[in-house]
């Protein structure tokens, strides 16, 4: 029977199946950081357990590391939960990319970096943003932390199968559009639950066409639509992508890439639910409320409650428009911002840097905005310095950081202050997320950039347009 | 984990769509390295104001909920962040049960791993749920029924596995041990496939 990818991973890694149960999953690599893991290992320390499989975990310090000076943690709690993974490394014998090490990323940019992540592997880790290693035709997903000691302890977890859904999009993406466009639309455009009980694979020719990179920013906010994980059957692109990566088995790669190219989805294969969208109804996006699905084409104004009918979605919509201090019927394009971050997960990865610094080059930051670069990993910021990036951007008026998750959650001391305005190439715009009060408009590298030299949301395609 | 069998309390009624676990428990209470204590930080911004000063307004204020262990909320709660000291800080404040038409994936598998019993309940009823802000209920797990004291009766449904873990407050690792010839066969046979 044709099967799609979901079902051939979800097969192949089924340790027990039993009546009335949840599958009994394994898990082919753990991905462990400082915030969601230090009561974990409490827990096997307290139940007297060892770490089943340190060889299939890996670690890093992500989320609270500071950006600049890493020589001090200012702050005491941070630096305890530091030390704390370091210390829990040690004790359970896992490898770990720490703060100094050459390797320190955030952790879903430095899996697929170094190989780590590959295709048909089952992935988790304490981080919902996960679902990016979902790119090279992985199943990857965020668990909690009682999950990550399931985990550590058992190298399983019991796991309900999930339902399937085709996300398909067909036609031909417009100048300017990028993938961070494309997910913010399909966002919009089906809801920010969309995906509750599912497991997305994304399909069509335009996805066929986007690179890796372009591939991980897709896949990485499927959680923002509610899914279980996001993924794309591995092609070409995937295979080229991990060709001499350091923890691929490359003297067997040939194997390899039968192995997981034999992965894709059969044809003729059925989902549970299928939703399609049109490229060419997506034009650059920027979000103007307090969850990603708040999300409109920039040539669009912000709407008002009553552009809605359902009373739930007025009441929603009013009480986003009051935390983003907007009245409704704003033009996108008027928007003031007083910060831009180019970094994330979602976006830090070199062509990130590369489609940001195409749009600066030459230019300035406009008076009164504060704009950060935090490359997403040590390797992606040495590269980028190889090849000037880090010049363009300085000399532009942007800050050039070291690598973390740095203002995606302002855990670290890069914070937006309360009722200033961030165009940010990260995954989420709740309340609060980038400080407290902070209001956070979610776009692609490319419209951050341009927004950092206007001062406001602005069309990246007239923005190159005038500008070049 | 401490076993979930009846639960009677007034219902807190929250009636927001799409709480995520941001709002639950914000990142600057992520630093602790404990499992306990973030009861108090528990929708830390629309609870306090910038000087930590209660804010009247919000629900969880109001004197007649302070003590309650059942809240409902609208459409997709718990969505975003993987984080579970969101479920950790709605137990240590004092839930035992929320309900909602809808929850996210991560969020209600950890409530579950924490002795909270997340509860899906059709729309209407949940409309009707909070539309009731003084009503008493008993949420009934062995019988999955909610009683409300004015006679109002929701049944509702839930996986039969993990009934039984939420109602004996059995700790997981514990049962997956008892399979570990099965795990150690899996490795084995993964092991021999790649060595060929």
């Amino acid at each position: 029977m044709a099967k799609t990818i979901i079902e051939k991973i979800w097969d192949q890694h089924v340790v027990v199946r039993e009546q009335g149960k949840p599958d009994l999953l394994y898990i082919d690599l753990h991905l462990l950081h400082e915030v969601t893991s230090p009561q974990a290992f409490e827990g096997l320390r307290l139940a007297g357990r060892k770490v089943r499989r340190p060889d299939l975990c890996f670690a890093t310090m992500d989320h609270n590391v500071p950006t600049i000076n890493r020589a001090v943690i200012r702050d005491q709690i941070a630096k305890k939960q530091i030390h704390t993974l370091a210390d829990n490394c040690k004790e359970f014998g896992i490898e770990l990319a720490g703060m100094d090490h050459p390797d320190q990323g955030i952790v879903h940019i430095i899996g697929p970096e170094l190989g780590l992540t590959q295709p048909g592997k089952t992935i988790v880790c304490g981080d919902s943003h996960t679902s990016t290693h979902g790119a090279f035709g992985a199943l990857a997903f965020g668990i909690g932390t009682s999950e990550v000691e399931h985990v550590l302890s058992t190298q399983t977890l019991w796991q309900a199968r999930p339902k399937t859904m085709e996300v398909r999009v067909t036609g031909e993406l417009g100048y300017g559009v990028t993938a961070k466009d494309i997910i913010l639309a399909i966002i919009a455009k089906f809801g920010i639950d969309m995906g509750t009980g599912h497991v997305i694979e994304y399909t069509g020719d335009v996805i066929r066409n986007l690179s890796m990179e372009e591939r991980m920013t897709i896949c990485n906010m499927s959680i923002e639509a509610g899914a279980r994980a996001g993924l794309v059957s591995p092609d070409a692109t995937t295979v080229e992508f991990l060709k001499g990566r350091r923890y691929v088995d490359n003297e067997k790669f040939s194997e390899l890439e039968a192995e997981w190219l034999a992965l894709a989805t059969d044809e003729g294969a059925t989902y549970d639910s299928v939703c399609t969208i049109d490229a060419a109804e997506i034009e650059p996006f920027v979000t103007w409320g307090t969850n990603p699905a708040m999300g409109s084409g920039i040539s669009n104004s912000v709407p008002k409650p009553t552009d809605y009918a359902d009373e739930s979605d007025q009441l929603a919509v009013a009480q986003a428009l009051d935390y983003m201090g907007f009245e409704g019927g704003e033009a996108l394009q008027d928007v003031s911002i007083q910060h831009v971050f180019i970094g994330s997960c979602t976006n830090a990865r070199l062509s990130d840097l590369m489609e940001a610094a195409e749009v600066i080059r030459g230019k300035h930051v406009a008076p009164g905005v504060r704009a950060l670069v935090v490359p997403g990993s040590q390797t992606t910021k040495k590269q980028a310095e190889e090849l000037g990036l880090d010049q363009v951007f300085l000399k532009a008026g942007f800050e050039w950081r070291e690598s973390g998750c740095s203002m995606c959650l302002a855990m670290n001391e890069d914070v937006v202050p309360a009722g200033e305005r961030c165009a940010s190439t990260s995954n989420r715009n709740f309340e609060g997320r980038q400080g407290t009060g902070a209001r956070t408009h979610l776009m692609s590298p490319a419209m951050a950039a341009a927004a950092a030299i206007e001062g406001k949301l602005t069309d990246v395609r007239n923005f190159r347009a005038v500008g070049v | 984990m401490e076993p979930l069998q009846l639960v009677t309390s007034i219902v807190t009624p929250l009636a927001k769509k799409n709480v995520d676990t941001d709002q639950i428990i914000s990142k600057e209470f992520l630093k602790r390295i404990e499992r306990t204590g973030f009861g108090k930080y528990l929708f830390y911004h629309w609870r306090f104001d910038e000087s930590g000063k209660e804010k009247p307004d919000f629900v969880l204020n109001h004197p007649d909920y302070k003590e309650s262990k059942i809240l409902v909320a609208h459409e997709n709660f718990g969505c975003g962040s993987s984080r579970e000291h969101a479920p950790w800080a709605i137990a240590d404040y004092g839930f035992r049960v929320v309900i909602a038409p809808s929850f996210a994936d991560i969020f209600y598998n950890n409530c579950m791993k924490n002795g909270i019993l997340p509860i899906r309940l059709p729309v209407h009823e949940v409309e009707e749920l909070l539309a009731k802000p003084q009503l008493h209920v008993t949420v009934d797990l062995p019988n999955q029924q909610i009683l409300g004291k004015d006679g109002s009766l929701y049944s509702f449904d839930i996986d039969s596995y993990q009934k039984k873990m939420l109602l004996n407050g059995w700790d997981e690792i514990s049962l997956t041990f008892l399979y570990e010839e099965n795990i150690a066969a899996y490795e084995n046979a993964q092991n021999s496939k790649t060595a060929s």
